[in-house]
């Protein structure tokens, strides 16, 4: 339960709670264009960065309010509010205080009132102008949910007198709190403080009437408190500070033993009570309580005496001025200080060879210093902003420089596209590394927040950016991102992608979207000061080493977060189903296979050549880089360039010598979907053959589903004919003897780029053969015209899933398949006891055509799969379960 | 006449509903859901926009509020997180956004009916959910010009009067002003629903609920838990709590914060757990129960329930645990 008890609560980013134990609240009232003529003036200039300074100098001094007013008749007021107050926002260390919205006009107030989202306080309102008007102000300001400070004014003038301030306050009070319904706790009064010492008689009870009313209001106005702008009282000693600074002190001092809880004050204009000089102190008190008489004249003949000794002011902590050059630029980093930088960047820039070097080595330390600070939870967002603004600061100060330094100019290191994604607004860490890439510079073009992939493609392209960065906070960007990589991979944008933000991880990256786009790396940035390195390692000429490392590095993760699921429950078999992955049979027409039953295929090496993915072939001589970049790698590019051309050697021998022959076999069936099981029917509809899918088990995030094989062909329920195809081809016939031959020799070198070669060839058949059966076989895709590396990254319709492989682990499936196609008689190819293919390099596997069909992990399964497997095929469990072990732990 | 709900509020802990978004995710709908009936010549696609499948869906969205009345949850947030001209102007929905609040009260209101009706002594309450827009009035969204707004309050008050009107003719019982990131939109939101409250003449039980973004202990636009509660303690709320962002032992500490100092009810609906790095939430309704079971024991809270990634198992077992404790004590404004 609440514990708190009732009383004025105010709030910038942090509370501020007034209680009789606060004794008084110090507001701020340098921003003020009536009070201070340098702020005037900085407002008038539009010198906004040295106005915040001034309302951060009050928030070191020590105020708990800003007060600020823009009631100047050469500057539009409403307008310099809303600037003013928009401005200070964005700067924590003076946010996190209360703003007071000081204005005679209303239209200032209310402008002013709706940029806080603190609870504030008005500065004022009164009775000036009658009741109604009040009423429908304070009325307003309770809306807006900020306290109000009421000035002893009414329909008559404003209060001079003890009496005159009770009768307003109290009349006052009744409206608000009866008529209004304003938190009594939420009124504040001034009543007036006027100067003494004037000269003039009827001014010398200013002070002690407004002490007096403060006693009153503080006892008979339950909740009510009582401020003021103290800096009044002391009008007549303009100019003499040491007498200023006593009065104002002594002032404080009675107005406080009377209840006044709340004033406007400049802190540096204000001495020490107890410091006071005990004959000044003497003279003031006389003024102020209306002592004497001569009073006015005593402390005018004393202040004669002190006259222009100016009086000595307090100074806000500046001692981390005194730190090493490097510290204090990591301070203001920090702090998010400008005054400061430029002097310091230039010292550092004296300090080092060249200007770029400030900015990679003292900026970004105190950059980092922010990352940390903020990654620990020790700073929070607009303090960042602050920092990033900070170091642009820095950043623009050295450009000339370094300009300079490039002698007229060279062109930028490369072209970033900067984007936060389409549905996020946070944008604070891709600014941030924009600026951080800019200081390196880079190019960057910011796209800003909620950007759609297709203009970050546009932008990419007619841009002719060098590299994108994606960046977003909330969890659905993450699925953003992958989108993006998508369409990136369709619009075939062969630039590096990074990836960034809260919530992006290495992981995300590694399994989500790396394999979505294919045409260049995907890089995971984990923070602002990594991605300068990460941009030059992608652009720079160690791309390929970078990128290398960074594959075998995903690769493990993805492995390692597999291996990770693997411990996450399994649905029962009956729920997996359920969660079969749906698509929509009732619109769905199959076209219906140009050619049915079996086909022998026969092919030349020639007629292969196109079809070869050279990567894996380098892969298997342990050189690892993408074809044909890896001919001109760094560690690497000499001895591939060597391998490469032994194996076009070899190439053109197999051709003219006819080592190899290949041979295929093709067949599409009618078939159906019978729950995790295809049935394959002949023309008269029997079946002939069962194949047994597998459904993976591992309990998905909602949407997500279970898939099977089985569930990209029509189930038999929907009455649709499906079909089926399946193929086995093989390059390996006559390899043998070569082999031998190689062997016979030693020659291990050639004996191995032979099976790799054949390998290749093999695999080549299969694409060409899967080409082939979409446009004219089957025929389901005749108008398909697709390159080699298109075919290589497999960007056409339909899977040719191997037993075997993820998608169908399950090796028996082999058996049948070979029955069905007849394949060894017509191929050569024959399975061994574990169910290998001879000669090795062979490929076998199943057409699916549906456009939705993907290739998929099955991963995990439960015994009860096994047990379901088992009972399906004829297998005994245990025989089942010795297949399928991989699958099971 | 149903009782009050502040009465109700004094007797025990009321229960709110779970997530809309991870619910409507299990019906994998396709762009035409979103449009059929309403939008279906509308030039830009639609799918995502889920509070428009208050009507093109209606039933999807009855359905999603009964599994969580039958759960256990005494009060349904109406699909309208978005529903304002603001949100909605990025899909050029502006002019849908009074159907769609109205629509979406209204379902929820029948619903609520129909388990009231079965069971008078567990009335159902409606809350029309309000949303912090996909703006923020007190944060520039360019680095460079940290003065600049992307919207006004005023032009925030114009959005949140409209969507306010909608849902009270749809018949909700509540509003609330929820996933608060930049209290100025909240300020905004409450403005507008008291304005439109003096207007009517009535007086409609209110709901702030707060978002914490991290351990800071800070909303997005860098207020503390207390300086947020300050800052819209002026109106007379129902309730005053946290959603969204963290998971339920995270949000604890600052919950402390809200019962010591809020001298109203306290709410909470905190996701199921922090999302893992493909964000999903995978906190099951054991794991969430237990931790909210350490709210309660400290009694925290008089209004529990749950935000992104929960789902009525999760509702089920927070009202299973709720009913065994008595509500946190509601301090009387003096």
């Amino acid at each position: 339960m609440s514990e708190s008890k009732v009383t004025l609560r105010l709030s910038g980013l942090e509370p501020l709670i007034v209680t009789p134990e606060s004794n008084f609240v110090n507001v701020g009232e340098r921003t003020n264009v009536t009070g201070s003529r340098k702020f005037l003036r900085l407002i008038k200039e539009e010198l906004f960065d040295e106005a915040l300074s001034v309302a951060r100098d009050q928030v070191e001094g020590g105020a708990q309010i800003i007060d600020v007013n823009m009631d100047e008749g050469m500057i539009d007021g409403k307008e310099a509010m809303v600037r003013f107050l928009n401005l200070m926002a964005a700067e924590p260390d003076i946010a996190r205080v209360p703003v007071m919205i000081d204005s005679s006009k209303w239209e200032i107030i209310e402008a002013g009132l709706q940029c806080v989202q603190g609870k504030g306080v008005v500065n004022s309102i009164s009775l000036k102008e009658g009741k109604d008007v009040f009423i429908e102000q304070a009325s307003k300001i309770k809306r807006y949910g900020a306290a109000v400070i009421v000035m002893a004014f009414d329909e008559k003038g404003q209060a001079d007198s003890y009496e005159r301030r009770i009768e307003i306050c109290e009349r006052s009070y009744r409206i608000l709190v009866d008529e209004v319904g304003f938190p009594k706790e939420d009124i504040i009064f001034d009543p007036n403080i006027f100067p003494v010492a004037t000269g003039m008689e009827e001014h010398n009870n200013n002070a002690l009437d407004f002490f007096n009313a403060t006693k009153w209001i503080r006892e008979n106005l339950p909740g009510a408190h009582v401020s003021g702008g103290v800096s009044n009282v002391s009008f007549s000693f303009r100019g003499n500070n040491v007498v200023r600074e006593a009065m104002h002190a002594a002032f404080l001092y009675h107005a406080i033993q009377n209840g006044m809880d709340m004033g406007i004050v400049n802190p540096t204009m204000l001495e020490v009570y107890d410091d006071i000089d005990k004959e000044l102190l003497e003279y003031v008190e006389d003024v102020l309580l209306n002592r004497r008489d001569d009073a006015t004249e005593r402390l005018l003949d004393y202040a004669e005496t002190v006259k222009g000794e100016g009086g000595k002011k307090r100074e806000k902590d500046m001692s981390w001025r005194e730190n090493d050059v490097r510290e204090r630029l990591t301070y203001s980093l920090v702090k998010g200080i400008t005054d400061f930088i430029e002097e310091d960047v230039e010292i550092c820039r004296q300090q080092f060879e060249r200007p770029i070097e400030v900015i990679e080595g003292p900026l970004m330390d105190g950059m980092n210093v922010v990352g940390d600070l903020f990654g620990s939870g020790k700073m929070f967002l607009p303090q960042v902003v602050k920092s990033a603004r900070v170091m642009k600061k820095a950043v623009a100060y050295l450009l000339p420089f370094i300009e300079e330094e490039k002698q007229g100019g060279r062109s930028a290191a490369g072209r970033v596209l900067m984007a936060t994604v389409k549905g996020d607004v946070h944008d604070i860490g891709k600014n941030i590394v924009g600026v951080v890439l800019g200081c390196n510079n880079y190019e960057v073009i910011d796209l800003g927040v909620m950007v759609p992939p297709e203009k970050i493609i546009e932008t990419a392209i007619n841009e002719q950016v060098d590299v994108i960065g994606l960046s977003g906070l909330i969890t659905p960007s993450l699925d953003e991102m992958v989108t993006v990589a998508k369409e990136m991979e369709r619009a075939n944008l062969n630039i590096p992608l990074m990836i960034g933000g809260a919530t992006t991880s290495r992981v995300h990256t590694a399994v989500k979207i790396e394999e979505h786009f294919t045409k260049d790396q995907t890089v995971h940035v984990l923070d602002a000061s990594r991605s300068v390195t990460v941009v030059e390692s992608l652009l720079g000429p160690k791309k390929e080493t970078f990128v290398k490392e960074l594959r075998e590095e995903y690769a493990k993760v993805r492995e390692n977060h597999t291996r990770n699921r693997a411990q996450k429950k399994l649905l029962s078999l009956a729920d997996a189903r359920k969660n079969k992955y749906d698509i929509n049979w009732s619109d769905f027409t199959v076209k219906a296979p140009n050619q049915t039953g079996l086909h022998n295929v026969s092919v030349t090496t020639e007629e292969l050549l196109p079809y070869i993915d050279w990567t894996p072939f380098f892969r298997t001589w342990e050189l690892h880089g993408k074809y044909p970049a890896i001919l001109e790698d760094e560690v690497v590019g000499t001895e591939a360039t060597k391998l490469f051309a032994d194996a076009q050697e070899m190439l053109k021998t197999i051709q003219t010598e006819n080592w190899l022959t290949h041979k295929g076999v093709v067949g599409i069936f009618p078939a159906n979907a019978v729950e995790d099981d295809i049935e394959l029917y002949s023309d008269n509809g029997e079946v002939i053959h069962t194949t047994s899918t597998m459904r993976q088990q591992l309990q998905k995030a909602v949407g997500v589903p279970n898939i099977a094989l089985s569930d990209f062909i029509a189930p038999k329920e929907t009455g649709k004919t499906d079909y089926l195809g399946g193929f086995v081809v093989t390059s390996g016939i006559g390899i043998e003897s070569k082999i031998a031959a190689f062997e016979a020799d030693h020659d291990d070198y050639n004996s191995i780029l032979l099976k790799a070669l054949a390998d290749r060839l093999a695999e080549a058949f299969a694409e060409y053969l899967h080409e082939k059966v979409r446009k004219e076989i089957w025929g389901y895709a005749q108008e398909e015209s697709l390159d080699n590396e298109a075919l290589i990254k497999e960007a056409y319709q339909g899977i040719r899933p191997a037993p075997g492989y993820p998608a169908c682990p399950d090796h028996t499936e082999k058996i049948g398949l070979f029955q069905l196609l007849e394949a060894e008689e017509r191929t050569g190819v024959s399975l061994t006891d574990s169910l290998a293919m001879y000669p090795t390099a062979s490929v076998s596997g199943w057409y699916f055509a549906h456009s939705e069909s993907k290739y998929f992990g099955v991963g995990r399964i439960t015994r009860e799969q096994v047990e379901s497997l088992a009972n399906r095929k004829g297998y005994s469990v245990e025989d089942m379960e010795r297949w399928l072990s991989p699958n099971m732990h | 006449m149903k009782k009050d709900i502040r009465d109700i509020l004094q007797d025990r802990i009321l229960v709110l509903d779970g997530a809309m978004g991870t619910m409507i995710q299990r019906y994998k709908l396709e762009e035409e859901d979103f449009r059929k009936g309403w939008f279906e010549d509308h030039i830009q696609p639609l799918k995502g926009n889920n509070d428009l499948l208050s009507l093109t869906r209606p039933e999807i969205i009855r359905e999603i509020h009964a599994a969580y009345f039958e759960a256990g949850a005494d009060i349904a947030e109406t699909n309208t997180f978005s529903g304002t001209t603001i949100a909605q102007a990025d899909y050029g929905l502006e002019s849908a956004v009074y159907d769609i609040n109205y629509h979406s009260a209204k379902i929820a209101r029948e619903v609520a009916d129909e388990f009231t009706a079965k069971e008078p002594n567990k009335p159902r309450f409606v809350a029309g959910s309000i949303g912090p827009t996909n703006r923020t009035a007190s944060i520039s969204p360019d680095v460079n010009d940290p003065g600049f707004r992307a919207i006004t309050f005023e032009e925030l008050v114009v959005a949140y009067t409209q969507q306010t009107e909608a849902l009270l003719d749809g018949g909700v019982d509540i509003l609330l002003v929820e996933t608060v990131f930049d209290t100025l939109n909240a300020k905004a939101a409450l403005f507008a629903i008291d304005e439109v409250c003096i207007k009517r003449g009535i007086k409609v039980p209110i709901m702030v609920s707060g978002t914490i973004t991290d351990q800071s202990g800070r909303t997005l636009t860098g207020q503390t838990t207390n300086a947020f509660l300050i800052s819209v303690s002026h109106m007379d709320l129902l309730t005053v709590g946290l959603n969204c962002a963290l998971g339920a032992s995270m949000m604890r500490p600052y919950l402390q914060v809200l019962n010591k100092n809020a001298p109203f009810g306290v709410s909470a609906h905190p996701n199921a757990g922090l999302p893992n790095e493909f964000g999903e939430y995978d906190e099951t309704p054991e794991m969430m129960a237990s931790q909210i079971k350490e709210f309660l024991d400290e009694n925290l809270v008089n209004i529990i329930g749950g935000c992104c990634g929960t789902n009525p198992k999760h509702i089920k077992a927070i009202a299973e645990l709720a009913a065994q404790y008595k509500p946190r004590k509601i301090a009387v404004n003096v």
